[in-house]
């Protein structure tokens, strides 16, 4: 179990997720926000302790540069190799809407792998 | 249909140019999002679960084919393809950018649309029947009252900021098809007794206040049996009034009129409105015949031809082909004028979500009302479409060109015709999904003879307790909730929202997502086995009571 801090991008409120851009290996970080499209490339904490850091260094960048809205973290777990949150509400949100797979997350995923990125 | 005058293009361009600034300043960091927050919104822009979400006003759901591709047009070119149209009559995008945002609104000004009042605590979007100027049983046009209501309601400086938001549905008949009863005011127009309520033979209106679902709900209570047409301004003013007064702004959840009603009582809340009222029934509110005549001239019938009542291709159609004769039987209604129907368009196919609509489909549509009905197109509380005036001898081409888009689905009024809110799978709000209970339901009773053998029956599904998807007024409710991150569902039986209103009550303990499709099931075999002559769910329901019903699901009633 770890947390992942979330928000919304302001300029079209897609839901982003932070990485410590100083730190990928997920060591401590400096305060150099990264704002990622999939939860897969998110920072996962794995104490309450790094959990806050994280959530501090999300709060200071939304606050400085503005570009993110409504950050806060969630519980995830992974699931057959795979981050997932534990919360179906977040579940949701990390994935895009059940009734409409091609138009999500996991749509857009698939879109960026197909292009090779 | 209403044209915007110099006044109305005035008022919408200027409210775009404001908007399109603030977003600027927003983008730019010059406003923080507490600032911004009650900007957007009073522009009808939320922040939901996956992207931005934009509720349009459709007012009292008319449209014409214009506007219907200019709303084509948005999805296709800012969005992703789609549009949902709401309860309320309203058309909401689920993915527009902040940044474009005003761009969609300088494309919707064009055709004499906006955003504003589409959220906040102030007059939503004036909601009506959807056959109103078409329907057999119809008193009046109510869309002459709704455009004024409109006018009236629209930036009004005293009721911008109220207790909470403000909803106000009107019927011209006595069936109700606005679900008027569950409105914060809700108007039935009428004709007077000559007793009192009334000049025998004038029409007026029914009042009603306080009515409402969410956490909390209610029926309205009649505060006045009739009301003439010129007070109408001047008594929904001294309603607006003593709500702003008397509303609690300490509680949010206790902020509706239908709780202030209810504190204080229907006959005292009366007794202050008419006080108010008596200082301003003679203002500059009561409207002038020469007012009531130019809003009305925008509402004046389209010159229908002189038709037979029967059509012989209809009919002809009909005998050969049970799947047409389906569709006839159950979405198209009788018009008052001879020769023409009402038809009905269901969004609710089998397993796609209630009340979308793609851009091609909105195209056609559009197409369509220019080709068999005026160019007229109206939006349901119930999530469906409507052509209002089409030619009977038509309706087997209309079908046709219907059928070929998918959108000839012979289910409005059955059980199918699911309202259903976008629940988990959209909404922030939400505490459960709701669409994929949807779906799954249409596809169980996917068999069209299964459904017309089960006949009229409401199924209404709510994501949360805020009740948008009207489980209170569903023949069977169906209540999402959370319970311990895991979604949840509550069934309610005995519900409705029409001219027989009544709320739910609640069968027993809840269900799985996994399980509420086969209870939907059992309760409909209890109906069937028990049902007498025509009756239809409700009127079962009301005869045996709920015992029989729990003790299918249950093993005890």
């Amino acid at each position: 179990m770890g947390q992942v801090v979330i928000a919304s991008r302001l300029s079209d409120g897609l839901v982003v997720f932070l990485r410590d851009k100083a730190d990928p290996s997920g060591g401590a970080g400096n305060g150099r926000a990264d704002w990622v499209l999939q939860l897969a490339d998110a920072e996962v904490a794995d104490d309450d302790s790094r959990a806050a850091e994280l959530l501090a260094l999300g709060e200071a960048d939304g606050a400085a540069i503005q570009s993110v809205v409504d950050i806060y973290l969630i519980e995830v777990e992974e699931e057959t190799g795979q981050l997932r949150p534990t919360k179906a509400r977040e579940a949701i949100r990390c994935f895009g809407p059940t009734v409409r797979p091609d138009l999500g997350k996991l749509a857009l995923a698939e879109r960026a792998l197909a292009a090779g990125n | 249909m209403y044209h915007y005058d110099e006044y109305d293009h005035a008022l919408v361009k200027d409210r775009v140019a404001q908007f399109r600034r603030q977003v600027e300043r927003r983008l730019s960091g010059d406003l923080t999002e507490e600032q911004f927050r009650p900007l957007r919104l009073m522009n009808g822009l939320y922040l939901q679960l996956h992207a931005y979400m934009l509720r349009v006003a459709i007012p009292y759901g008319t449209l014409d084919s214009r506007q219907l591709r200019k709303l084509a047009y948005i999805a296709r070119r800012y969005d992703k393809g789609y549009g949902h149209f709401t309860t309320r009559q309203n058309l909401q995008y689920n993915w527009p950018k902040l940044e474009e945002t005003p761009d969609i609104l300088a494309e919707l000004a064009e055709v004499e649309m906006h955003a504003i009042q589409t959220s906040g605590n102030c007059i939503r979007n004036t909601t009506s029947d959807q056959y109103a100027g078409a329907a057999a049983d119809e008193i009046e046009d109510p869309r002459i009252w709704c455009e004024i209501v409109r006018q009236w309601s629209t930036l009004h400086p005293e009721f911008s900021f109220l207790p909470r938001k403000f909803k106000v549905a009107i019927t011209g008949s006595e069936n109700d098809r606005a679900a008027v009863r569950v409105h914060d005011i809700g108007l039935i127009m009428k004709h007077g007794d000559g007793e009192g309520a009334g000049e025998a033979g004038e029409v007026g209106f029914e009042v009603i206040v306080g009515g409402g679902l969410g956490r909390t709900p209610f029926l309205g209570k009649t505060i006045r049996p009739f009301l003439a047409k010129e007070d109408l301004l001047s008594y929904l003013e001294a309603i607006l009034r003593t709500y702003n007064m008397l509303g609690r702004r300490d509680n949010k959840y206790k902020a509706r009129i239908k709780v202030t009603l209810h504190e204080t009582g229907a006959e005292e809340f009366a007794r202050l409105v008419e006080e108010e009222w008596a200082e301003i029934k003679e203002s500059s509110l009561k409207l002038p015949k020469p007012e009531m005549d130019r809003i009305a001239a925008h509402f004046v019938p389209p010159e229908f031809r002189a038709l037979e009542s029967r059509a012989t291709a209809e009919e002809e159609r009909a005998a050969g082909d049970p799947a047409f004769a389906s569709w006839v039987r159950n979405n198209i209604v009788e018009h008052k004028a001879s020769g023409y129907a009402i038809a009905n368009i269901s969004l609710k196919p089998v397993g796609l979500p209630p009340g979308d609509a793609t851009s091609e489909q909105m195209d056609l549509v559009a197409d369509l009302a220019d080709e068999y009905s005026f160019g007229e197109i109206r939006v349901t509380h119930t999530q469906n479409l409507v052509l209002p005036h089409v030619e009977r001898s038509r309706l087997p081409e209309l079908y046709d060109r219907l059928l070929a888009a998918g959108l000839a689905t012979a289910n409005v009024g059955l059980l199918s015709d699911i309202i259903c809110c976008p629940g988990l799978d959209y909404c922030t709000l939400a505490s459960a999904r709701s669409i994929p209970i949807s779906t799954q339901i249409s596809e169980r009773f996917a068999d069209q003879g299964r459904l017309d053998l089960v006949g009229q029956m409401q199924i209404k599904i709510s994501g949360c307790i805020n009740a948008c998807g009207h489980h209170h007024v569903g023949h069977i409710g169906i209540l999402g909730v959370d319970r311990k991150g895991e979604e949840h569902y509550q069934i309610q039986l005995g519900g409705s929202a029409s001219e027989d209103a009544s709320l739910g009550k609640i069968l027993g303990r809840g269900f799985s997502a996994d399980q509420v499709v086969d209870v939907v099931e059992q309760l409909v075999d209890v109906y069937v086995e028990l049902r007498e002559g025509d009756e239809r769910f409700i009127d079962t329901y009301r005869r045996v009571g709920q015992a029989p019903f729990k003790e299918k699901v249950y093993g005890t009633a």
